[in-house]
């Protein structure tokens, strides 16, 4: 079986994202990484490198400068003849683009797998993961995507692969890039992050939650994150959040802050290795889940533990 | 210019799901059931852009059970026009519905489809971008903010470094995130309206789209439950703890 993984970068930079996903595909059969974009030649080399992958298509046009699923979409169904499966990262990148690339050859898309259980067989999480699904595909290619969180990183390094050039399908003339707002992160990453900081409604404005979880996550090295609410509130930006619908994430410690534990947010969090939940209602049901709870008013303890550490 | 918004009949948010026990699926009998929260979110926005003076009318569909004939009414209610309910006991996969969508679009021609970007029982987040392809137009998803000018729609939409704004050309397809608007809650005297509201009732067969699944599921299970763990008295022990397994600054 070959199978062909669409990569996450920026133009300059393979996301890690892919990495996860290039595991998964390697489950499935010969790995074939396609990067699409402008002036990123770079990024080819850094795939290239990765362990387990067997050979990098670029396709370097200025139609894929800013990635729009119009423009890569046909590219992708067009190197479809070629490949079994498509496998992209569950990422708000990838969700934008693989439906399109499933639809462009009449197949069903197996949304954000969590493991493959054979040639056709995989689970993926349904009703905010408080279910999880095993699935068989009829389709003769499949088209995945790949929740990170569930798959190890292949090794970024200690491959070798051939970069092939490929012929873009051009720009479809129906949609055009019009700019971004991209927060200049000071933290780590949340999908890669090894603690996480996140506070919820608790933390009554921008400035508390800034003052108070802030300086927690720096100490600790933390990436910072976010229930739904406080990300509804205004208290920091969408990129924040961790939930059914925001990120989801696994990181090795997740610290709640004043966060209550509705399911959609547990969703996004439940496979962290260890929770610890700071919450002034003793009957929060965060504390189901977490490792280690204390119960008080977060405006006295966080700033507390934060000095203790 | 029409509006086409789909909205789906799901599992109330604040449920919480079950799993049956012989492992076949989530157990739904006698369970709350409402509009998918992001299809409510594609409502208003809809029913925003005929208040000002952008659409001229709100068509509803629904693809699914002839129950999903509350969540139209839902719809009627809160302001949509008119409303299409394409009825299948079959569960109907987001490549059918799109496929029922594009039939719909051909015959309406709006100029806009808004739809939620994902249902919460199945989570697929698929049907929009599938429509949008099926359709040759362009999508715009995760919108948090959406602005008719002239033949284009600009969408600024949540990706995962924060914010990104395209330019599309209509018509288009756009999907909903959660910060796009606050929905409205239907007042009594629109609920009553909403029952003489126009409202087609129509199977895939009328369509021509087979809705047999390309994928069956094997089964449901309950994911890995977590326990809950210890409750510590003070900072002193958490940090204790935490200096036990590793963490420390």
């Amino acid at each position: 079986m070959s199978v062909l993984v669409y990569a996450e970068h920026d133009n300059a930079s393979l996301k890690d994202a892919t990495l996860a996903v290039v595991t998964a595909a390697a489950m499935l059969g010969d790995v074939h990484v396609l990067i699409a974009g402008a002036d990123a030649a770079t990024v080819a080399q850094q795939a290239a490198q990765v362990a387990g992958v067997a050979k990098v298509l670029l396709a370097d046009d200025p139609a894929y400068a800013n990635q729009l699923a119009e423009n890569v979409a046909p590219l992708v169904a067009g190197l479809m003849a070629n490949y079994d499966a498509f496998l992209a990262p569950a990422t708000a990148h990838g969700k934008n683009i693989t439906p399109r690339v499933a639809a462009l050859l009449d197949v069903m898309q197996i949304s954000d797998i969590l493991s493959v259980e054979g040639t056709d067989i995989f689970t993926r999480p349904i009703y905010a993961g408080n279910a999880i699904a095993t699935v068989q595909s009829a389709d003769a290619k499949k088209v995945i995507t790949v929740r990170g969180t569930a798959f190890a990183k292949a090794e970024p390094t200690g491959g070798n692969a051939p970069v092939e050039s490929i012929a873009g399908t051009g720009d479809v003339g129906i949609s055009s890039f019009a700019g971004s707002e991209i927060a200049k992160l000071e933290r780590p990453e949340l999908t890669s992050a090894k603690i996480i900081v996140s506070g919820g409604r608790a933390l009554k404005d921008a400035e508390t939650f800034k003052a108070v979880i802030f300086p927690l996550a720096d100490k600790l090295g933390a990436g910072v994150g976010a229930s739904r609410a406080a990300v509804d509130a205004g208290y920091v930006p969408n990129d924040y959040q961790v939930g059914q619908t925001g990120k989801i994430v696994a990181p090795q410690v997740y610290i709640a802050v004043g966060i209550s534990g509705a399911i959609q947010h547990l969703a996004g969090m439940k496979d962290s290795k260890i929770i610890i939940a700071i919450n002034k209602d003793e009957d929060a049901p965060i504390f189901q889940v977490a490792d280690i709870g204390l119960v008080g008013d977060l405006f006295t303890l966080v700033p507390e533990l934060t000095g203790k550490l | 210019m029409k509006i086409i918004v789909p909205v789906k009949r799901v599992i109330d948010y604040n449920v919480k799901p079950r799993v049956k026990s012989d492992g076949t699926g989530v157990d739904l009998a006698n369970v709350k059931m409402s509009m998918n929260p992001f299809d409510e979110i594609a409502v208003e926005e809809a029913i925003r852009l005929r208040e000002k003076g952008v659409a001229t009318e709100v068509i509803a569909v629904s693809v699914g059970p002839a129950k999903a004939l509350e969540t139209l009414r839902t719809a009627l209610a809160m302001g949509a026009d008119r409303a299409i309910l394409v009825t299948t006991d079959d569960a109907v996969e987001p490549l059918a519905v799109a496929k029922i969508l594009k039939a719909i679009a051909a015959e309406e021609n709006p100029g806009l489809i808004i739809l939620g970007k994902q249902a919460i029982d199945d989570d697929c987040n698929q049907t929009g971008q599938m429509l949008a392809a099926l359709m040759g137009r362009p999508q715009g998803t995760f919108a948090n903010e959406v602005s008719v000018d002239g033949d284009s729609v600009i969408v600024k939409r949540e990706v995962d470094g924060g914010l990104e704004t395209l330019k599309l050309t209509m018509p288009a397809i756009i999907t909903t995130d959660l910060r796009l608007n606050e929905p409205r809650y239907a007042s009594l005297p629109n609920i009553m309206k909403a029952k003489n509201k126009p409202l087609a009732n129509k199977t895939p067969a009328d369509y021509g789209v087979d809705t047999t699944p390309h994928l069956k599921t094997l089964k449901v299970s309950e994911p890995a439950v977590r326990q809950a763990g210890i409750k510590v008295a003070d900072v002193d022990a958490l940090v204790a703890k935490l200096k036990e397994m590793g963490v420390t600054a």
